[in-house]
């Protein structure tokens, strides 16, 4: 390291550690001040590799910074600012400092140029946004907390397993396109390592686990940098695996099923999350220039809009205490501004025309079908639907409109959330509708800018198949609304298994274990314990009579043989000597005079 | 608060509303048979005039009634489902 490369993520690290250390009035302006220096250090970056430190016989490369990492890390500074401006107003330093220790992580994962860093900052990642649950201080969110911290461990083993193999077979740890058309076991433990953290189905449980039991703000977070910090490994290492494809494909669509079943408003969007991070995995899959493109545009519109969306839904919760569209309902009077913004957010990830998710999803569905995968296409079209179907009407209508009326003290709790969250909402929606009407200050900036200008979404084809989907979507939704009123229930995902198992496992240390353990303790007593004392019993009498008296024999034997030998000997050392050499120098002259 | 007051203005029109909507997507489909470049399509069904506003109604009929029945097939279930019982012990039955 020749000239001090400053990483970004060491100025939240240090801001965080300032948090405890500024004085009261001081906070707030630190607040907003530590995150824009991030996103102005990003801006400032030029391409090239910087921060390169010898370790070990290796090089730790901690700035990589090219198109594809500059992308991701220009939108999660600035989701940093965004973040934290709508929890601004939250005293506790600690929750600010773990967010921003969980930015600075991501930041550190992805301009990370080897396995070594970017295993350290996914686990500081993983570590830091479990705080973001556990500070909601519910015991549900301290069990949701310990779960999704598991599950990552378990993800981060994968990664570790899967990386150690890899580059002590290629020798080397650098972090680049893996050979994904041949792929070795350690591939696929680096690829199980980032599903998880991109929540592929059957690895997804952990997201709407923790996301809808995470802290108002904390889930802003949350929504944006784990899940996004996966599709940027995936883009950066496994652009083009077919296996992709399926898995994006099937992502999109499982998200729309749980969320329709959903009742939680926040687990719906954790459900959105999963199949908005699809379209993603299965542009990776894609892997042409364009869907690559795409996969980095969507996450990129998709951090500002799912932010959005859990900002409104986030408000509602602060301001109300309640999540449930069976406790919710008329909210439009109370929260007029959180309705539209969350609508925007809605419209955005439906991919209204004019809107974010219009510009960037399209890429990724025309890319499935100019690779001639028509499947790919229309499933996505379908996924899409289903986005309209519960982000874009669900979520508004049962929150904010509704049949049902919310209780008396709910009613009275609501009203518009502090100046701050909603100065943090309104950024986000000029954002979602700035990149949807202006499309080159997006696609400037992707990794294939060439190709992404070329794209043109602005066509009557597109503005017409897309508008008739999600209209017609719309006028399904209204006449099937009786079929979709929310009901008080949960829904099982795969996180029963080990939930439930965890606790057949209890059960079992508990029950037979424990009785086993119980019996083998009595039968050591009885079947083990008496006949030793028996046998110990037995051995000592022998060990008492037999071999101490053949002992004592053995000892008075030697003793009498010693007192005979005595005899022989004489009491001067010289003599003794004297008598010695005399016998060796008798031996000599013998053997000289013999046996020559 | 003026935007309450728009929302307001809306509900109380609720049929001339719900009567735009109606006319606008009756336009979007005129606009789609008529007028749109359908150069861009994928496949030949797509040429079909309306072929997205049957996809996107039918598709959204699907996954309601697919996800539901999938839901009340035994997914869905009572909220305290996961809470640990209190007093007696439960055995961890697989019942899914």
């Amino acid at each position: 390291m020749n000239n001090f490369w400053l990483h970004p993520s060491l100025i939240l690290l240090l801001g965080g550690v300032l948090l405890f250390l500024a004085p009261a009035r001081l906070k707030k302006g630190l607040l907003l001040l530590a995150p824009i220096l991030v996103f102005a250090r990003i801006l400032t970056m030029a391409k090239g590799t910087y921060g390169t430190v010898p370790f070990f016989g290796t090089d730790l490369t901690f700035g990589r910074v090219d198109a594809l990492s500059s992308v991701f890390g220009y939108i999660m500074a600035l989701m940093c600012i965004i973040g934290t401006l709508y929890g601004m107003h939250v005293k506790e330093n600690a929750q600010h400092a773990t967010a921003w220790v969980y930015v600075a992580g991501s930041l550190g994962a992805i301009y990370a140029g080897d396995y070594i860093t970017l295993f350290l900052f996914s686990e500081v990642m993983a570590f830091s946004s479990v705080f973001l649950v556990w500070f909601r201080r519910r015991p549900q969110s301290l069990a949701a907390g310990f779960r999704y911290l598991l599950v990552h461990v378990s993800g981060g083993l994968a990664l570790l397993g899967g990386m150690v193999l890899h580059c002590k077979a290629q020798g080397s740890w650098a972090f680049g396109q893996l050979d994904v058309a041949h792929p070795t076991p350690a591939i696929y433990l680096i690829l199980a390592g980032f599903l998880l953290n991109a929540a592929v189905p059957p690895l997804h449980a952990w997201l709407p686990d923790a996301y809808g039991e995470a802290t108002f703000n904390g889930s802003v977070f949350l929504c944006a940098f784990t899940t996004k910090t996966a599709v940027y490994a995936l883009c950066r290492a496994f652009a083009g695996m077919d296996l992709l494809i399926y898995l994006g494909v099937a992502m999109a669509l499982y998200g729309v099923v749980y969320a329709v079943l959903e009742n939680d408003c926040r687990r719906l969007l954790a459900y959105h999350i999963i199949s908005q991070v699809g379209y993603m995995v299965a542009g990776v899959g894609i892997g042409t220039e364009m869907a690559i493109n795409g996969a980095c545009a969507h996450a990129f519109a998709h951090i500002l809009y799912k932010a959005l969306l859990f900002m409104g839904c986030g408000s509602v919760l602060y301001m109300t205490g309640e999540s449930k569209f069976t406790e919710l309902g008329g909210l439009w009077k109370k929260m007029p501004w959180t309705f539209v913004f969350t609508l925007i957010g809605g419209l955005s990830i439906s991919a209204f025309p004019l809107f974010s998710g219009f510009v960037s999803k399209s890429m990724i569905v025309s890319a499935g079908f100019h690779e001639r995968k028509l499947w790919v296409g229309m499933l996505l079209m379908l996924a899409s639907s289903g986005t309209f179907l519960h982000t874009g009407l669900k979520v508004p209508y049962f929150i904010w409109f509704g049949k049902n009326k919310p209780k008396t003290e709910v009613w009275n709790r609501a009203a518009e959330p502090p100046g701050n969250m909603m100065a943090a909402m309104l950024i986000a929606s000029l954002l979602c509708i700035f990149i949807g009407c202006y499309t080159p200050y997006l696609y400037n900036m992707l990794p294939y800018p060439l190709e992404a200008l070329k794209y043109q979404p602005y066509t009557s084809y597109h503005i017409s198949e897309t508008l008739q989907v999600l209209l017609f979507t719309g006028l399904g939704f209204f006449l099937l609304i009786k079929k979709l009123k929310p009901e008080a229930l949960i829904s099982l995902d795969l996180d029963w298994f080990y939930r439930m198992g965890g606790r057949a496992f209890l059960w079992l240390a508990q029950k037979p274990i424990q009785s086993a353990d119980t019996f083998v303790g009595e039968l050591y007593r009885v079947a083990g314990l008496v006949p030793l004392m028996f046998t110990a019993l037995l051995a000592g009498r022998f060990d008492n009579t037999i071999i101490d008296g053949a002992v004592d024999g053995l000892a008075e034997s030697v003793r009498g043989l010693g007192r005979r030998l005595r005899l022989a000997q004489r009491g001067e050392m010289r003599q003794n000597l004297a008598l010695a050499f005399a016998v060796a120098a008798i031996l000599i002259v013998a053997f000289l005079l013999f046996v020559r | 608060m003026k935007l309450a007051r728009l929302i307001e203005f809306l509900r109380n029109r609720l049929k001339t509303v719900v009567w735009v909507c109606m006319a606008v997507l009756a336009l979007l489909v005129l606009w789609d048979a008529t007028s749109v470049d359908k150069s861009d399509a994928h496949t030949g069904l797509e040429r079909l005039p309306a072929f997205w506003s049957v996809f996107g109604f039918i598709g959204c009929a699907l996954i309601v009634i697919v996800s539901k029945w999938y839901g009340h097939a035994g997914i869905m279930t009572r909220e305290d489902y996961y809470e640990e019982p209190s007093g007696k012990e439960e055995e961890a039955g697989p019942r899914r």
